[in-house]
């Protein structure tokens, strides 16, 4: 008797296993590296043709690896390739670009927070209107107010100047944002907020001290929309400044697009690179949170 | 002994809907006050205008002597619990508990003494230093009754803070509710839709409906004399038997369809002759018998007998209307069986069926 269930006991156990090649796994994954190829392509031809010589590129095989690998491209496309009669690379745009996106998106963000939670939990008279309005202004095309802008920052005496560049991204980035926090902050319960009303807490300091802590989520999303499109914005950039304090996509238009000399492709393709390095950086670092943020704001409406 | 809460002529309306009418309302000091009705009533809304988060459109609200109408919640004495605890997550329950004290610049060391008091009497002490995402619900609603503890306030609002919880913490938290009343003679307003919680903790309640306060006196009085159709039906479960019918014979008869039913003893004494009246006897104000009863009875046939262990009920049908009763177990009665239901008239209610008001 103990033989037997021994015997019965060491054969095979667990599961039936599946088979690995499936008809329906060879049509998922099948889909799946074509739809990766399709997408990885274009980049493989980018960082390969950055990573050549001119000679090199010249000679068609553009899926072909370096012979020689390079850097010189990158190095010229940062701090080399001319625009106009500026010879100082895509760095200056960089940095312009910098100086574009970082107060732009922390200004923004604070209004438009701060509009999200008082338009929720401190409604007042025509609250509603107001919000309504708010939101009509993201349906409204950018053409149509470029010029009306150009003329209100003549006025104000920043047109032209970065701090005109910022005042613009604020106000545009204002409708959306606010909506996203907005709902974000409604699905908070309202309870909390009477609990910290009763506790003597006033607007700013439950702002600060109870809608803050919980909103994490969502004002990182709100970063990276902004992040993402202040540094990708070219309308904006090249209506509203002047040709020292292009940002970096107009400046990458300007390498990419000269008409004079050789077409230097390695160039072009290391400054695009170059150009969009942010915004990936962003995504990368930061695409769980995002994920996350805007599942939750998604919740109400 | 003053009255800690008066309410007087408080009206609000939420653009042209009319949520409290023109209401007046005394509590006591120390009195527990339960403020009952079904939902969308305006109890909440009522608790939320004393709580001063909602700004209201006429009348006024005192407290402790104090003009409060138009003061910010943190300067009414008053501390709220909400029925879904509204513990801030990102704090522990140390910071839960000194969030109002602090904005209230509360000297450190006062804080840590009120907290450790608080505590004590909830018996918290473990539960300090976690947040509340790691406790248990009715862990949770011992901190947030916490909450308002440590603030020492004169009046206590609770809004509906047992719904949230399962029955057997339910009555356990409704006890140590009770407790907490007698322990610190607080005045207390606790809303909810419980009629259990109601007739066991207050002091009176108040039965509300569409905005107006229906009845305000203590559980029992409630219970038996009700003074309109809407509260006898409302509290009791299952509800008041409501026998449509007339007066007659000066009266002192009930005509109930083909029966007439003798009102002596009705503790209204006499009653006028009305052609329209309602007569509404508790489930268990009535006997069963298969034999004829002396006194007040009228013939009925079973429906459905139902056991609930300590008792029984039974659902009958009386000159076409439906009844129950609350019997002892003693055997099943099935159903059509013939029976014979004695009235206690001392116990019962009389309404007027156009007005809905107790004769």
């Amino acid at each position: 008797m103990a033989d037997v269930s021994m015997a019965a006991m060491s054969g095979p156990r667990g599961a039936k296993p599946k088979k690995a090649l499936s008809g329906r796994n060879i049509m998922l994954y099948g889909t799946l590296i074509v739809v990766c190829l399709y997408y990885i392509l274009p980049l493989w031809v980018m960082v390969m043709t950055s990573l050549k010589g001119m000679p090199e590129v010249r000679m068609g095989n553009i899926f072909a690896p370096p012979v020689e690998i390079t850097f010189q491209p990158w190095v010229k496309a940062w701090s080399e390739a001319c625009t106009g009669l500026n010879c100082d690379g895509l760095s200056r745009g960089f940095w312009n670009s910098v100086i574009i996106t970082v107060p732009s998106v922390i200004v923004s963000i604070i209004i438009a927070s701060v509009n999200g939670y008082a338009l929720i939990n401190w409604k007042f008279k025509g609250s509603d209107i107001f919000f309504t309005i708010l939101i009509f202004g993201s349906f409204i095309p950018y053409q149509v107010m470029l010029y009306p802008i150009v003329i209100l920052l003549r006025e104000l005496g920043i047109y032209g100047t970065l701090w005109g560049l910022v005042m613009v991204h604020t106000i545009f980035g204002m409708p959306i944002l606010t909506l996203l926090f907005r709902n974000y902050f409604s699905s908070i319960p309202e309870e909390l907020f009477k609990a910290a009303r009763v506790d003597g807490a006033g607007f700013w300091g439950i702002y600060f001290r109870i809608m803050l802590p919980m909103s994490l989520p969502i004002f990182v999303v709100a970063m990276i929309l902004q992040v993402t499109g202040i540094w990708n914005d070219f309308l904006f950039g090249v209506v509203y400044t002047k040709p020292e304090l292009y940002p970096m996509t107009v400046q990458l238009n300007n390498i990419v697009n000269s008409v004079q000399g050789v077409k230097e492709y390695n160039v072009n393709m290391a400054a695009t690179m170059l150009t969009g390095l942010v915004p990936l950086i962003v995504y990368f670092v930061s695409g769980k949170l995002f994920v996350r943020g805007i599942a939750a704001g998604a919740v109400k409406g | 002994m003053g009255n800690s809460i008066e309410v007087k002529d408080l009206t609000l309306n939420f653009g042209s809907v009319s949520v409290l009418k023109n209401m007046n309302l005394d509590v006591a000091e120390g009195e527990f006050v339960v403020l009952l009705g079904p939902s969308g009533c305006g109890k909440s809304t009522l608790l939320n205008c004393l709580a001063g988060l909602l700004d209201i459109t006429d009348g006024q609200i005192w407290i402790k002597g104090k003009n409060v109408t138009w003061s910010e919640p943190s300067e009414r004495g008053i501390g709220m619990v909400f029925q879904s605890y509204a513990l801030y997550p990102q704090m522990t329950v140390r910071g839960n508990l000194s969030f109002g004290l602090k904005n209230a610049k509360v000297p450190q060391a006062e804080i840590d003494k009120r907290i450790a008091r608080a505590a004590e009497i909830l018996q918290i002490q473990p539960l300090l230093d976690r947040k509340p995402a790691a406790l248990s619900g009715g862990q949770r609603q011992r901190v947030a009754i916490g909450r308002a503890l440590v603030r020492d306030v004169d009046v206590f609002l609770f809004d509906e803070p047992l719904s949230n919880l399962d029955a057997k913490l339910r009555s356990e938290l409704r006890v140590e509710i009770k407790r907490l009343h007698n322990q610190l003679g607080n005045t207390m307003v606790y809303v909810t839709h419980d009629q259990i919680e109601a007739l066991t903790l207050a002091d009176r309640i108040a039965v509300m409906k569409g905005g107006v306060i229906q009845q305000l006196a203590a559980p029992l009085e409630i219970y038996n004399r009700p003074a309109n159709l809407f509260v006898a039906g409302f509290l009791g479960s299952p509800s008041m038997n409501f026998l449509k019918g007339k007066t007659v014979d000066g009266g002192r008869a009930f005509q109930f369809g083909s029966t007439r039913i003798d009102l002596a003893g009705y503790e209204g004494g006499a009653v006028l002759v009305r052609d329209n009246a309602i007569l509404g006897v508790r489930p268990e104000h009535i006997t069963v018998s298969t034999t004829p009863i002396a006194g007040p009875s009228m013939p009925a046939e079973v429906e459905i007998d139902e056991h609930l262990g300590a008792d029984s009920l039974l659902w009958l049908k009386a000159e076409g209307t439906n009844m129950s009763v609350r019997v002892p177990v003693e055997g099943r009665l099935p159903a059509g069986t013939k029976v014979h239901l004695g009235l206690d008239i001392p116990k019962a209610s009389l309404f007027d069926s156009k007005t809905e008001q107790r004769i």
